[in-house]
């Protein structure tokens, strides 16, 4: 190798001081966690098209119904009565230029915009009770693990009455109950926040547990001794130390958790107590197609797709960010 | 598969048209028999008439008893059923339409003989009639099954119409278990081994159709056990409970003690009948088809998945839309504003669209046919009327607006519909409704409840719909015996009313309702009753609180293996399986 080695003039300069002032305007800046796991998070592709799903869909569930037919205007024209099914369409679909997604078997209401105003309530339901779900067993569950003696006797104890607590007959109990007008909600609003209170309320010792578990073993591992020996406060090892490191499994549950919650709604809607008819929800217009699935798999189909997106969606965006975050539990 | 079965039913004809009737042709005919399998052919005949013996009937159901004793069950299949192996004083007759509305004598020798103006009824015991153990069934059998059935408190499945209108004993008669009085309750009285009289607490010209519940099968009081009775029930029919797996299973066989002398009523053709209980519904339908199953002992008509296999297939030939004796309908409270003006009840009647909502109740076929009068007409009494009508009984809006206007509502008004949330054929029809009544500007709320507690806090209480201003309810309605009076005294009787577990959901109580209902139980002639009952229905349509919607019609499927296959009217729309046979 003899050919000369071209090196131009300002690369073969040297400037040491440059190492102190950082190569040209690129400054050396010290990575936060969250940005690290954002970085890792962009390089996970399903992760993030678990996360566009999700976007588009809380988009179309907001602004869909503003631009699509009456979801509850009936086209009985369409269905052939005898046979509880539309007359035409792919499978007795009836699927047509005018309804996309087919319509409903007996009524003719378009799906289309049935799903679109579904994935509301859907949504709706699942977000708020997983949060409130999530907020309450990660409080307790922490708690419970890092004092431990009474206070985790006591909170343990109250999540076994919560877990051995009969659900159903409760909501069905409940329903009947309540007011027609109650903290200034009503109708539908009403219901939603009665099935976000029944689900979020009744389900946080699963996370609670889940939490208190990991709380335990971390509760005595060397940094969080580290920082109570420089004299940190409860509330700093809780939130700052513990937390932090809990992110992982609280994410993926909550993950889990979401996708659990729309089914939950789907049941309570079947025992009549989820949203007032019409108004349309995943879960109502899924238990309704199970009888019939053989003579309209379309209706069935639909609502079954829209629900098996969204988990997914949830599970990828799920796995990916636990993946970012904590990268050892790959 | 088709032509075998053509080929099949061919020669079952050619064999039997020498000792039989007509043999094919005539289903038009009321009463006539048939070998000729075609839609709705054994609601019109007797289907494939037939004498030959053998075999074993296999049926299957999707649920299990409440119970097999005559005394503890409600099911109409199982009153059905049980005439295998419990013989009653009288019973319904095999044969279709309306003449199987009538009753027949069965362990009596006649009908019940009625004096002291309808308020004793006796009744006279064929002779030489034997229980599967050899002994003699005499009426005391009869009178201990009647009150270990009404009067013990640990039978509570069936109806318990007997201490209703029986004299009661001075103190009240606690029942066999606990009062062991040989004299019983003395209102029922044996005078003789064969002779059994009733005395009853008020004139009751229906009695022989209480006559006829499987409770006045005769119980030998020796063997009767209580509840455990269901699993050694001692026959007085031609076939005796071999077995009885709680859940599972049942097979019975012939009773060697009984007589087809004494018993006009029953062919009892196959060797063995077995049933399979807590099976698939999907899976029983399926198997009627394919010919490994011979009859659905529920007799609810096949399921969603079914229908459309039936209907658009070869097999529709081997079907029956059966007309069930049960109507839907919705109730107006009018106590309730604004229906305590009648034209505001009024414009309810005109607005709904009745096609729509039977559309949505399942269609013609498993939902109904479209109604306009109280009571089917499968039951006694019913005559055809429309106060309400409207082109292709879509509603009537021109019509529902000028009665709102006379209301003073001209705008419409809102209301509450309450419905039972578990129940998504009631559900859609309830979402019909709300959209029909929308077009008149009806508002309606929709307020869904578990079925569970709907007569007990909901629907059923007259006070809850009151005090929360809910106007309308969902109901639907059959009776325990097919006379207007059967059907139409629990919903129309201003006394029937209750605080809880009200089955009269409108409220309605029209003295001259009231007084109608009185004056048929009097009436010793059965045609002046049909006309009472008819009058009841008209003056509850003037009323307009009750709006028909649809009259039962349920799907049956009958495998062309079977003989003597009819519709009954008197149970609502099933076969009649005390004379099924095999081919």
């Amino acid at each position: 190798m003899t050919a000369p080695i071209e090196v131009s003039k300002g690369e073969a300069e040297a400037h040491p001081e440059d190492v102190l002032k950082g190569v040209g305007t690129q400054a050396i800046q010290g990575r936060s966690l969250g940005r690290i796991a954002w970085l890792r998070l962009k390089r996970d592709r399903a992760a993030l098209g678990g996360a566009v799903v999700i976007a588009l869909l809380i988009l179309l569930a907001a602004f869909g119904p503003f631009f699509l037919q009456d979801p509850n205007a009936y086209h009985q024209d369409l269905i052939d009565p005898t046979m509880q099914r539309p007359k035409d369409g792919f499978l007795h679909s009836g699927i047509s230029w005018e309804h996309w997604f087919g319509v409903e078997p007996t009524t003719g209401r378009d799906m289309l915009s049935r799903i679109v105003l579904g994935a509301r309530i859907s949504l709706i339901v699942a977000f708020l009770a997983t949060l409130v779900s999530v907020t309450i067993g990660t409080v307790l569950g922490v708690v419970a693990g890092y004092f431990g003696g009474w206070v985790d006797t006591v909170i343990s104890r109250a999540m076994d009455v919560f877990l051995a607590f009969p659900l159903l007959l409760f909501a069905i109990a409940l329903v009947g109950v309540v007011p027609d007008d109650m903290l200034g909600l009503r109708g539908n609003g009403l219901r939603v926040g009665v099935l976000v209170f029944v689900i979020g309320f009744f389900s946080w010792p699963y996370i609670g547990r889940i939490v208190r578990g990991q709380t335990l073993s971390l509760r005595e591992r060397e940094f969080v001794d580290a920082s109570r020996s420089l004299g940190a406060g409860h509330g700093h090892v809780l939130f700052k130390e513990l937390l932090p490191n809990l992110l992982a499994p609280i994410i993926v549950y909550t993950t889990l958790l979401i996708p659990t919650n729309i089914l939950f709604e789907a049941a309570l809607s079947f025992l009549g107590v989820g949203v007032i008819p019409p108004m349309p929800s995943w879960g109502g217009m899924l238990s309704l197609a199970v009888p019939t699935y053989q003579n309209t798999p379309f209706f069935m189909i639909i609502p079954g797709l829209a629900i098996f997106v969204t988990v997914m969606a949830f599970n990828l965006l799920g796995d990916g960010l636990r993946d970012a975050l904590d990268p050892r539990a790959r | 598969m088709n032509k075998i079965k053509i080929g099949a039913s061919l020669a079952a004809c050619a064999v039997l048209a020498a000792g039989l009737t007509a043999c094919g042709g005539d289903s038009e005919s009321s009463g006539g028999t048939t070998s000729t399998a075609a839609y709705n052919a054994a609601n019109t005949s007797v289907l494939n008439p037939s004498d030959k013996q053998g075999g074993e009937l296999r049926f299957a159901m999707s649920s299990d008893w409440d119970s097999p004793d005559p005394g503890d069950t409600y099911y109409a299949f199982s009153w059905n059923f049980s005439r295998y192996y419990a013989r009653t004083l009288v019973t319904f007759k095999n044969a279709p339409g309306a003449e199987g509305q009538q009753l027949v004598p069965d362990l009596a020798e006649d009908l019940g003989k009625a004096s002291n103006n309808n308020k004793t009824w006796t009744y006279k015991l064929r002779e030489g009639v034997k229980f599967s153990d050899g002994s003699e069934i005499t009426a005391q059998d009869v009178k201990y099954a009647v009150e270990r059935s009404n009067f013990t408190d640990e039978l509570q499945g069936g109806p318990k119409y007997f201490a209703q209108y029986l004299v009661d004993n001075a103190g009240g008669y606690k029942g066999p278990y606990k009062d062991k009085a040989p004299a019983g309750l003395k209102s029922i009285k044996t005078p003789d081994k064969y002779t059994i009289v009733f005395n009853l607490n008020t004139p009751f010209a229906e009695f022989d159709y209480l006559a006829y519940m499987p409770q006045t099968a005769p119980v030998p009081r020796a063997k009767d056990n209580g509840l455990n009775y269901k699993k050694n029930i001692v026959s007085s029919g031609p076939y005796q409970i071999d077995s009885y797996d709680v859940g599972k299973s049942m097979k019975l066989s012939r009773n060697p003690h009984w007589d087809a002398a004494t018993d006009p009523v029953r062919k009892a053709l196959p060797d063995t009948i077995s049933v399979a209980l807590n099976q698939e519904q999907d899976d029983i339908d399926n198997k009627l088809m394919s010919g490994a199953l011979d009859m659905d002992l529920a007799a609810g008509g096949v399921g969603p998945a079914a229908q459309p296999k039936v209907l658009g297939g070869t097999q529709k030939a081997n079907s029956d839309a059966a007309s069930g004796s049960a109507l839907t309908y919705m109730t107006i409270d009018g106590r309730v504003a604004p229906f305590d003006n009648i034209a505001c009840r009024r414009a309810v009647q005109y607005a709904i669209d009745k096609v729509s909502v039977q559309t949505s109740l399942g269609g013609p076929i498993s939902g109904g046919d479209i109604a306009s009068t109280v009571l089917p007409p499968t039951v006694v009494g019913h005559e055809e009327f429309n106060k309400y009508p409207s082109a292709g009984n879509a509603g009537d809006l021109a019509k529902a607006k000028e009665q709102l206007t006379e209301c003073g509502k001209p705008n419409g008004f809102a209301t509450k519909l309450t419905y039972r949330a578990d129940r998504p054929k009631e559900v859609a029809a309830a979402e019909s409704i709300q959209q029909s009544l929308g077009k008149a500007g009806i508002k309606v709320d929709l307020k869904g409840y578990p079925s569970g507690d709907y007569f007990t806090k909901y629907a059923g209480s007259p006070a809850f719909l009151k005090d929360n201003g809910v106007g309308m309810a969902m109901m639907k309605w059959a009776a325990d015996w097919p006379s207007g009076f059967g059907f139409l005294q629990q919903i129309l009787d201003g006394r029937t009313i209750k605080p809880t577990g009200n089955t009269n959901l409108s409220s309605t109580d029209l003295p001259k309702i009231n007084k109608l209902f009185d004056r048929s139980t009097k009436e010793g002639d059965a045609d002046a009753r049909s006309k009472i009952y008819a009058q009841i229905d008209n003056l509850s349509m003037e009323n307009a609180d009750v709006v028909p919607l649809t009259y039962s019609v349920q799907l049956l499927y009958r495998p062309a293996n079977l003989t003597n296959v009819v519709v009954s009217e008197f149970l609502g729309g099933q076969y009649d399986y005390v004379n099924l046979g095999l081919k």
